[in-house]
């Protein structure tokens, strides 16, 4: 019969398709996303200075075995600074690219199932969104209810909901109108169950990808944000932040701050975005 | 027209619209027609048509995954609503049951065979844990495949395994109308007569009703004593295989007949470029 060799073991090698995809470059970017991680999480295990905390009597320092990237204008150690400001801007574009890749993929869903007028409804919806510049929404929202990371970040979400809903609404109706979709409408089963057991898990590379060229773009809206001091607050330490408080040391001649924090802002985004376009670029869900 | 007892479908005066375009070139496509139809508890009865006649719709209107605007379904003796609710659509797939064209997209490339066919068993009759592994087991059996396909991902499987899934997950709800659209079109033709073998078998095991939608005449012979023609959304003929094959009264199944290849149909070659292509 039919019935052809399957004695082989369905070994399926995730992981092996996962860097073939992305390539040497791809895992170099990987690995240095990695390694921001592990230093964000392990800060305290990697300087013993408060990020907060300096005195005015040794501001402006050099590197030193005491200060490894020396201090900034307030004698604060700037390696602390750099490695505790990691986890305010990746915690930051993490939550935006979490809110934006569920928001999206919820009107996706919904989209997709009820189809005809819903789905023209939520095209609608997210015209609107589009009209709006990313930066403008976030400060409205500041406008409205005040600086802070927690409202930029979840202003910045909505914004950035239009671009992953868009692509995840398009591989989403392609699902939808496939035989195993059909299958399950057809049982009965509820459009909650259909979506959530069969469309959703075969969209997820697509959100995945989405999330991760969508995190690069989040870190530079953030840091633009907190550099417009819209977003973090002084004394939390944060790379955008850094950048606009090291404005005036480098007209003083001290540009450290402002270049180290560029530098790990300009290397973590471009991290992020050569994974994302490595595993799918523009076709996946993301800020194009 | 027979009576509602020995009828397991009976369709009246069945209409669909569709509109299509946007803008000024919108315009309305009517799917279905005024199709009137009855299908004999037991029989099989293929649906030919070209293109775009209806006949995916039709089948989409018996299965309840789409309304009709106008029109009536008698469904095991059960008048059925024109706009299916959940609740009502769930009843309904324990009547009546379809398999799809494209072997491929109609298993969900994530989920075994297993979980495929276990989804539908406890869906309709709480089958679950070893009993429903069990019944996975019949199954497939059934459609010809190994308990080792159980675990098997549908990328694991060739086409024609991927379709016996198909039917064996529409079996698993006990269904006594199997509606199989375009169900061998994507097959090879070694591989086509296999399963339209299987499919004959499982008829006569199960006492099951089909309802064999193809544009292919060659394979409605193999399967079928019955046929009607569709043709715009209309039914223009019906009858016996034969009859209907062999001496058509409407021109359109002539025409079919005529357009369709055959054995000793030999493709007419008029240039020499023509010829390089046919050969290549
Ligand atoms: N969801 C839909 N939206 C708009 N038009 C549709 C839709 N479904 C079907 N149609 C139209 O209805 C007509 C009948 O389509 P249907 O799919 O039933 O034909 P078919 O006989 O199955 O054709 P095929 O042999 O190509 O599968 C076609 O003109 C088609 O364009
Ligand atoms: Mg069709």
């Amino acid at each position: 019969m039919t019935a052809q060799t399957l004695d082989r073991p369905a070994v399926r090698r995730r992981g092996g398709d996962l860097a073939e995809r992305l390539g040497p470059l791809g895992l170099a970017a990987l690995a240095v996303v990695a390694l921001i991680t592990l230093a964000a999480l392990c800060a305290p295990l990697i300087t013993s200075h408060d990020p907060a905390v300096g005195s005015v009597i040794e501001r402006y320092q050099g590197p030193s075995a005491e200060h490894l990237l020396g201090t900034d204008q307030s004698g604060r150690d700037l390696l602390a600074r750099l490695l505790y400001g990691a986890r305010t801007s990746l915690l930051g574009a993490a939550v935006v690219v979490l809110l934006a890749g569920a928001g999206g993929a919820l009107l996706a869903l919904v989209a997709a199932w009820f189809g005809r007028t819903v789905d023209a409804l939520v095209g609608r919806v997210l015209d609107l969104l589009f009209a709006f510049p990313n930066l403008l929404l976030a400060i409205l929202a500041v406008a409205v209810f005040g600086t802070g990371l927690g409202q930029v970040t979840v202003a910045l979400a909505i914004a950035y909901v239009p671009y992953t809903a868009r692509v995840l609404r398009s591989v989403a109706l392609r699902e939808r109108r496939l035989g195993y979709v059909q299958a399950a409408e057809l049982q009965g089963l509820s459009g909650l169950v259909v979506s959530v057991r069969h469309i959703l898990p075969n969209i997820a590379p697509q959100i995945l990808t989405g999330a991760a060229i969508n995190f690069g773009y989040a870190m530079i809206d953030l840091a633009a944000l907190s550099f417009l001091g819209l977003g973090v607050q002084p004394p939390t330490a944060d790379w955008g932040l850094m950048v606009s408080q090291g404005k005036d040391s480098l007209l003083q001649g001290h540009p450290q701050q402002s270049v180290f924090a560029g530098v790990c802002i300009v290397v973590a985004v471009a991290a992020f975005s050569v994974i994302g376009e490595r595993l799918g670029g523009r076709k996946a869900g993301g800020r194009a | 027209m027979s009576t509602t007892a020995e009828n397991v479908i009976e369709i009246s005066g069945l209409r669909k619209q569709f509109a299509v375009g946007r803008g000024k070139r919108r315009r309305t496509v009517h799917a279905l027609d005024d199709v009137s139809l009855a299908v004999a508890d037991g029989s099989c009865l293929a649906v030919v048509g070209e293109s775009g006649s209806g006949k995916t719709t039709l089948a989409r209107i018996l299965v309840g995954l789409e309304s009709a605007d106008g029109g009536e379904v008698v469904l095991a003796g059960r008048p059925v609503a024109r706009r299916p609710r959940r609740a009502e659509r769930r009843a309904r797939a324990r009547d009546i049951q379809m398999v799809f064209q494209d072997p491929n997209g109609s298993l969900n490339r994530r989920r075994t065979v297993e979980a495929a066919i276990k989804e539908v068993l406890a869906a309709h009759h709480r089958v679950t844990g070893d009993e429903a592994r069990r019944r996975v087991g019949e199954l497939l059996d059934q459609v010809g495949l190994r308990p080792a396909h159980a675990r098997a991902l549908p990328g694991e499987l060739s086409g024609g395994q991927q379709q016996r899934v198909a039917i064996a997950r529409a079996l698993a709800a006990e269904p006594r109308v199997l509606v199989l659209d375009e169900a061998v079109a994507a097959l090879d033709v070694s591989v086509q007569a296999q399963v339209l073998n299987l499919l004959a078998e499982i008829r006569q095991a199960r006492r099951l009703t089909y309802l064999f939608i193809t544009h292919d005449l060659s394979v409605v012979r193999q399967v079928s004593e019955e046929v009607v023609v569709m043709r715009q959304g209309r039914i223009v003929e019906r009858g016996s295989t034969d009859e209907v094959l062999d001496r058509p009264r409407h021109a359109y199944t002539m025409l079919l007949r005529d357009s369709a290849p055959r054995p000793g149909w030999r493709p007419r070659l008029s240039t020499g470029a023509d010829a390089r292509e046919v050969e290549a």
